[in-house]
């Protein structure tokens, strides 16, 4: 086992420039995967928030007594689609009314009854805010006998729908494009290494090293450029993320799992092309 | 030892490299083989350490059938043997003493065995001040020298050596040959491939000679042959 560490990083030290300019391409290749990853992370944080405000009303016929609001809230509750319900009375209405429209301030204190109903505002857990389920919940509460009207804005929970469902096959197509390309990319740049060492492969095997042997130091080597290379991509995402949100507008990075993601996914490149390239030579000399 | 019996390879897009060849080199023995550029040396000594299997025909080398032989039983065999070539092959970043200790630890030697067998054949093939200095700081016969020594390090029972004097002058020829006769009176059988018909003919040796792929003498069978 020391031998095949000492053999791995034998290599790194023998030939310093071709070992970084290979972690330096492995990093860029991964770079680009992994900043669409980071764009399409900020875009979906960014939907989810835009989700957050969807949210169905249902307005109460005037009159309906606290105590049936109250039970109708506690009933909407147990729905497995609603993850909060707040009951807002007729009088908090007014008062939000007030505080919210201020041109009409003067309009709403000279009224000597209040004309807003009372209503149940209705949040949905975020796998359930799409224009199906959202739909699904109005027309059940629809059916409480004290629904004067449910409003629910279908036609831009719609729009955002279209807009998840776009961006989601965008980003699967782009990222496996990106996601192939870096496997060529890394694929090739192991190759070549390997390609540089030929003439050391065929004399190990010339003094009689098994391919097991052979194969050891040139798959620990993959899988630590690979892990490098995946290293630098995060290092280059977050200078990316720094100056965006430095410049341009808030963002957020990877989190821990991603970031062990990038590394991972460089880390097994690294070492199956590794294993495919060493297979592939040993078959050859 | 090794024993070639009724042996024909071709390659697939090519002629005939070697038409019923069969010989038996013995334990210990010391043979030439001779013929011009192309007549089908190298190919003989490729057969023997499983480089290529005979198109037809048997190849053993000590208990080993190279003809079936897998692909996983082949460095146990090169394990058995000592091998060395007219460009010495030898790993330029390092120095004498890793290229040869490389070969021991290539095969799984014991860590503390290693170094004592480095200077042990370093020492047998006269390069024990130079364990240090790298392939390019060495001539062309000291780098065939870090070759046999390597070559040597493993007690292989048979030395095979592909020209090992083509790249050198005269003086460093005669160098390595006498290396070889040296190994050779240990004990390790030599086959040595060479086109230096001076060599051979000044020395007692037996000598094999190959035309066109075949064998067109063999000292052992045909008696010493005449200018």
């Amino acid at each position: 086992m020391n031998l095949v560490v000492r053999e791995a990083f034998m290599s790194f030290r023998r030939t310093p420039s071709l070992s970084f300019l290979s972690i330096i391409t492995i990093g860029f290749a991964l770079f680009v995967v992994s900043l669409f990853g980071l764009v399409a992370l900020n875009f979906q944080e960014a939907l989810e928030d835009v989700g957050e405000r969807v949210e169905v009303v249902m307005y109460l016929t005037r009159g309906t007594p606290e105590t049936i609001a109250l039970a109708a809230y506690d009933d909407i509750l147990t729905f497995p689609e609603v993850e909060s319900v707040e009951f807002v009375s007729a009088d908090e209405a007014l008062v939000q009314a007030r505080e919210e429209l201020v041109e009409f301030q003067g309009l709403y204190s000279d009224l000597s009854t209040n004309p807003l109903p009372a209503s149940l505002g209705i949040k949905l857990k975020p796998g359930f805010r799409n224009a199906e389920d959202v739909r699904a919940v109005a027309e059940r509460v629809r059916g409480f006998r004290f629904a004067e009207d449910i409003r629910y804005g279908d036609d831009w929970i719609a729009t955002l729908d279209r807009i998840r469902n776009v961006a989601g096959i965008i980003g699967l197509v782009v990222g496996a494009a990106f996601g192939l390309a870096s496997i060529m990319i890394i694929g090739t740049t192991i190759r070549m290494t390997i390609i540089q060492r030929s003439r050391e492969i065929s004399i190990m095997r010339l003094v009689g090293a098994t391919d097991g042997f052979i194969r050891m130091p040139f798959l620990l080597e993959g899988l630590v450029k690979g892990a490098l290379g995946g290293l630098a991509a995060v290092a280059l995402n977050y200078a990316v993320y720094q100056l965006v949100n430095r410049t341009l507008l808030p963002a957020s990075f990877f989190r821990i799992e991603h970031i062990g993601m990038i590394v991972g996914f460089g880390t097994l490149l690294g070492f199956f092309s590794s294993a495919l390239s060493v297979r592939k030579h040993l078959r050859e000399i | 030892m090794i024993k070639l019996t009724n042996v024909f390879k071709s390659y697939p897009k090519g002629d005939f490299a070697l038409r019923d060849v069969s010989f038996h080199v013995r334990k210990g023995e010391f043979v030439f083989l001779t013929g011009h550029s192309g007549a089908g040396k190298s190919t003989v000594i490729s057969l023997i350490h499983a480089e290529h299997k005979p198109t037809q025909g048997v190849v053993r080398v000590s208990g080993f059938n190279t003809t079936n032989m897998l692909r996983r039983e082949i460095p146990r065999l090169r394990r058995r043997l000592g091998i060395v070539f007219q460009d010495f092959r030898l790993l330029e970043e390092r120095t004498a003493e890793e290229n040869v200790a490389f070969a021991l630890e290539a095969t799984g030697a014991r860590t503390n065995t290693i170094g004592p067998r480095v200077v042990r054949v370093l020492t047998q093939v006269g390069l024990a001040r130079k364990a240090r200095a790298l392939p390019r700081e060495l001539s062309g016969g000291e780098q065939q020298r870090v070759a046999i020594a390597r070559a040597l390090v493993n007690d292989p029972f048979v030395l095979l050596a592909d020209e090992p004097t083509g790249n050198l002058d005269q003086r460093a020829s005669l160098g390595i040959f006498k290396l070889l006769e040296e190994v050779n009176s240990h004990g390790t059988a030599v086959l040595m491939a060479t086109h230096n018909l001076d060599l051979v003919k000044s020395s007692p040796y037996r000598w094999i000679e190959l035309e066109q792929g075949a064998i067109v003498y063999d000292s052992a069978v045909d008696g010493e042959k005449g200018e």
